[in-house]
């Protein structure tokens, strides 16, 4: 099989209320001319190009439609779209690559949250005869979530508070980041709830961004990157979206999506880390240095540590992660970009980026990374 | 590690659903399940976890049968199930597809608002007869009389009729107009070693001799809105990876996305049957019809049956029933490589394949 | 901007009896093969994705197994006023179904707390039917006899409403306003793109072409030429312009790029490839930020323009 590496990686400021419009044109041009310079590629170059965003959230049909524009598609171009966070485009496009249709390609995704009332929108993504005339919440649906992991003692709202506090910290290095800061869980703890169990701290903020990533096969990566995040495993897959019908305390397609992509897994909710760490000899292949998990709350984050089996010595989130910027349909992608940036830069040889879709972590994708 | 080869692909089996104005025996995962359930009668394989949702506009079904080939040409799975469906009777797609971004002029009147101005630049640019479309109407029409899924089953229109009945957006009259369905069509991929062994079942397939896809802006200064360069462009690519150098001559059948009974002209100089301007003088020689050079849309095409979401995908399946030999009443006889087409948007998404009896 | 539809769907087999029993004030599940009931009813089995072999009634009781507090309602929820989600195991079932309690108070919700049905007070046939759960403590409403009740199995249902009611607010970018801005004061201000050199009305975020934002100012007057059109014959939903109604591509003298606009001013069947046309503005004290502050454009008079000169904007 081919090998393909991540070689570059440019997001927009995630922020409240972005000047643009929900086509997300003024969101991409920019980043779309930082991710092609910082690789020396003009958009000639790039064989492939796929997109994630939603027209639910645009409100309006075709919405994906005009953010081509910003690409400069003409003379044609290969191009395709999902209705779902870009980490899904992207793998459409290492796909492409690994059919030799394409050498580079250019994965993005963007949301403009602030139109609509994000909630609400996504709500329309649940069962539309049992659930979606109800209009729950996607912030109840994860406190739901919460609050049976809270009773079964697989995390408490002090562990949720400090996966907060470090996440912010964390996104003080980080400029595109939405939230960032020093603050105290005691603090963060004495805040009433906004959907009981969850607090403000244990959502991610609503804003507006639009992320890129750009693969490369291999010649072509070692031309244009020092140091390319070589993907080594790109999985994904989905639960049941019937919500009470599955362990909302457990992913199990999570960890499926890991295993495959040679990362331990666990699809049951174990105590304690795995053994052995990162140089561990478990089934799955070896650790990794550093995860960028897309957890838009924060009980999530240590759900999916269980379930991908990361030791306490993986490095999470280095960005900030969701809890501090968390555009939709490119947050799982930056996540991605996050992690291969990780690599890229020489701070970590082995890194995996983590997606999510759907209700409760209900659909999946692991994309890990290695150094050469 | 070296570069891999892309692997050969073949669809090992197609289903679709009856094709109506409205399916209120089934809700939409029922509808879906109708098509897959005859998909996976028709061929061997298992539903996989990875879950793709793709969505390209109208082209959307034909880009998802490309996806679900390139995952099998990459090596990534060896049998994939493409779905692809729309329930419109839930709601209306002219409404839907008129919602005026706002600061406009609220003028758009949906997709045959969108498109009978370019079909009216189209007539004047090669001086086709005023007839030519309802010629088109009437053979799709009749075709898909022939198909027990089609949602309009029309044998007796005639020219007449369809040049009678009424303007809806002055030059396209209702009769050259695609229904709104309620449908699903569901196609699973394999690879080379599944394809050899249905066929040593005796179960045909049709093997993917080449898939493109393009696309161009929906508007920019100088926009071929009538023969779209992306469409172009995609056939050029298309014939090339399948070694066509005379598409008119090499191609047996052609199921061609033609919702607006005038793109079956515009289409076939698009994609390169004809020359610019000339597509009107080969349906109006009776040579798109079954029986003539270049069958197009036997199945009845977009204009019998519009699933909007599943549309493409079942232009894609129909090429393949085609060579597989499988399309009952509305087999082209000896079909062996046949041609399916999808567009969407503002005539901007493209994609194409090229499936035949043989691998090569 | 308000997006709303009334949507209409259908139940199919499986779900069409849920809802029908739903109606009737009782609930039904779908016994798995794994001998576990699913309430509500799976459609395919999650296993062997068969349809249930058979649906089973379940209790109108149940056990709260997971809740959340919604102290700020959103519209079209359950309930106006501040409300519990749950997750709820109704007896005989082995599965949670999601729904509202109304409990009053975060402080009434536990874990492992007995709730019941308040069903609608007119059922429908949808799963609003029941109008949340309320604990078991709560005083019983006034029994009611239901004719519904007292007849055998329900014919299925086949159809329920689906009301989407969505609201948006757009916001224009930069170049946008500026544009708009120069309609309220009854000015088309076109920009250029840097890279192609091509004039756009209205201006873009980015030239599609290029992908650079359109710059600078390029004045334009309100007269032009149609390029192409259509006569609109029908009636939809959403309509704002009564048919029929002639919606062209108008192409104004400078522009390299047409734009969707009225032609009134004359039968539509007059309508040409290439007339010249002049905007016919609305009163000035009914200008806003769009482009309706032209109602129209009319036909001037003079001889349209030749064919050459427009065919490469078709």
């Amino acid at each position: 099989m081919t090998d393909v590496a991540v070689i570059g990686f440019a997001q927009a400021p995630t922020v409240r209320h972005g000047e643009g419009t929900t086509s997300g044109v003024e969101m991409l041009v920019p980043i779309f001319a930082e991710v092609l310079r910082s690789t020396g590629l003009a958009k000639g170059d790039v064989g492939f190009w796929c997109s994630g965003s939603s027209d639910y959230l645009a409100g309006r049909a075709f919405s994906f439609v005009q953010a081509v524009d910003a690409i400069g598609a003409f003379p044609p171009i290969m191009e395709s779209h999902v209705e779902m966070d870009g980490a899904w485009a992207l793998y459409e496009a290492w796909v492409k690559i690994l059919t030799g249709e394409a050498d580079v390609a250019l994965a993005y995704g963007f949301g403009k949250s602030s139109a609509g009332q994000l909630r609400r929108v996504l709500a329309l993504q649940l069962d539309p005869y049992l659930l979606a005339p109800l209009w729950p919440d996607s912030v109840s649906i994860a406190a739901l979530q919460a609050r049976l992991g809270i009773e079964a003692g697989a995390w408490t709202e002090a562990q949720m508070a400090e996966v907060a506090v470090r996440s912010r910290a964390a996104a003080v290095a980080n400029p595109r980041a939405q939230l960032s800061g020093e603050v105290s869980a005691e603090k963060l703890l004495g805040q009433p709830y906004v959907a009981d169990p969850l607090r403000a701290h244990d959502c991610a903020p609503v804003g507006d961004g639009a992320a890129a990533v750009i693969l490369a096969s291999a010649p072509r990566a070692r031309e244009l990157c020092p140091r390319p995040a070589w993907i080594t495993g790109f999985e994904h897959r989905i639960d049941s979206a019937s919500l009470g019908a599955r362990d909302l305390t457990t992913a199990p397609s999570a960890a499926a999506a890991a295993l495959a992509a040679g990362v331990r897994g666990r699809a049951g909710r174990e105590e304690g880390p795995p053994a052995g760490g990162r140089g561990g000899s478990g089934s799955g292949g070896p650790g990794v240095d550093v995860a960028e998990l897309h957890a838009p709350f924060t009980h999530q984050e240590i759900l999916l540590r269980g379930a991908l089996g990361l030791g306490d010595d993986v490095r999470v989130n280095p960005s900030g992660g969701a809890l501090c910027g968390n555009p939709m349909f490119a947050a799982g992608l930056a996540r991605i970009g996050s992690a291969a940036q990780e690599i890229m830069s020489g701070r970590a040889d082995r890194a995996l980026g983590h997606a999510t879709s759907g209700p409760a972590l209900q659909q999946n994708l692991v994309c890990v990374l290695e150094a050469r | 590690m070296t570069t891999g080869a892309k692997q050969r692909a073949a669809v090992l089996g197609v289903g679709q659903t009856r094709h109506r104005s409205r399916r209120t025996d089934v809700s939409i995962a029922g509808l879906c399940r109708e098509a897959v359930d005859r998909a996976l009668a028709d061929a061997l394989g298992a539903v996989g976890k990875p879950l793709l949702r793709v969505h390209t506009a109208g082209s959307v079904g034909g880009a998802t049968g490309l996806v679900a080939t390139s995952l099998v040409q990459a090596g990534v799975h060896r049998r994939v199930l493409a779905v692809a469906f729309e329930k419109q009777s839930e709601s209306n797609a002219m409404w839907a597809l008129s919602i005026t971004p706002p600061f406009s002029m609220p003028v758009l009147a949906g997709a045959g608002g969108y498109f009978a101005p370019h079909i009216r630049a189209y007539i004047r640019r090669s001086g086709a007869p005023g007839h030519i479309g309802a010629m088109v109407a009437v053979k799709d029409r009749r075709n898909g009389s022939r198909n027990p899924y089609a949602h309009l089953q029309q044998a007796d229109i005639t020219l007449e009729s369809v040049l009678a009945s009424p303007m809806l957006w002055d030059p396209v009259r209702y009769d050259e107009t695609c229904p709104s369905s309620d449908g699903a069509c569901a196609v699973i991929i394999g690879d080379q070693a599944a394809a050899e062994a249905a066929q040593a079942g005796g179960r045909p397939v049709a093997w993917i001799r080449a898939t493109a896809m393009r696309t161009e802006p929906t508007m920019f200064a100088g926009k071929d809105h009538v023969n779209p360069r992306a469409g172009a462009d995609a056939a050029a690519a298309l014939w090339r990876q399948a070694g066509i150098t005379d598409p008119l001559e090499q191609i047996d059948v052609a199921e061609i996305y033609v919702p607006f009974s005038w793109f079956e002209p515009m289409w076939l100089e698009n994609l390169g049957f004809a020359a610019e301007g000339q597509g009107w003088r080969l349906t109006e020689a009776g040579e798109t019809e079954i029986g003539g050079r270049l069958p197009v849309n036997p199945s009845g095409g977009v204009l019998s049956s519009n699933p909007i979401g599943a549309s493409g995908l079942l232009r894609f399946a129909e090429a393949a029933l085609q060579v597989m030999g499988k399309a009952g009443a509305h087999q082209v006889p000896g079909a062996a490589v046949a041609l399916g087409h999808a567009y969407g948007g503002g005539s901007q998404y493209f994609s194409m394949w090229v499936v035949a009896a043989t691998p090569e | 901007m308000e997006i709303g539809f009334d949507y209409t769907r259908s139940l199919g087999p499986t779900l069409g009896r849920f809802m029908a029993a739903l109606a009737g004030r009782r609930i039904l599940g779908a016994r798995a093969a794994d001998g576990r009931v699913h309430a509500p009813p799976f459609e395919y089995d999650p296993v062997t994705s068969d349809p249930p072999a058979e649906l089973v009634p379940v209790g109108t009781e149940g056990t709260v197994t997971s809740w959340s507090w919604a102290p700020q309602p959103l519209e079209g929820q359950p309930l106006a006023h501040p409300f519990a989600w749950a997750l709820i195991r109704l007896d005989g079932a082995d599965t949670a179904m999601l729904h509202a309690v109304d409990a009053g108070s975060a402080g009434a919700m536990r874990t492992g707390m007995r709730v019941r049905v308040r069903w609608a007070s007119r059922t429908a046939g949808d799963i609003r039917d029941i109008a949340c759960f309320e604990p078991c403590g709560a005083p019983e409403p006034p029994a009611r006899a239901d004719p519904a009740n007292a007849a055998g199995p329900p014919e299925p249902v086949t159809m329920m409403a689906a009301p989407v009611r969505l609201h948006y607010e757009h916001t224009a970018s930069a170049t946008e306003s500026t544009f708009l801005r120069g309609l309220a004061a009854g000015r088309l201000l076109a920009q250029r793109c840097p890279a192609c050199g091509k004039v756009y009305i209205p201006p873009r975020g980015a030239c599609p072409t290029d992908g650079v934002p359109t710059a600078g100012q390029v004045e334009l007057p309100d007269h032009g030429i149609v390029t192409t059109f259509c006569v609109v014959n029908v009636d939809y939903p959403g309509q704002r312009v009564a048919a029929p109604y002639v919606a062209a591509a108008v192409l104004l003298d400078g522009a390299d790029i047409p734009f969707q606009h009225l032609i009134l001013g004359c039968d539509p069947g007059e309508v040409r490839m290439g007339l010249q046309v002049q905007a016919v503005w609305k009163p000035r004290e009914e200008w806003g930020t769009t482009m309706e502050n032209i109602d129209h454009f009319r036909p001037t008079g003079e001889p349209d323009a030749p064919y050459e000169s427009y065919a490469h904007h078709l």
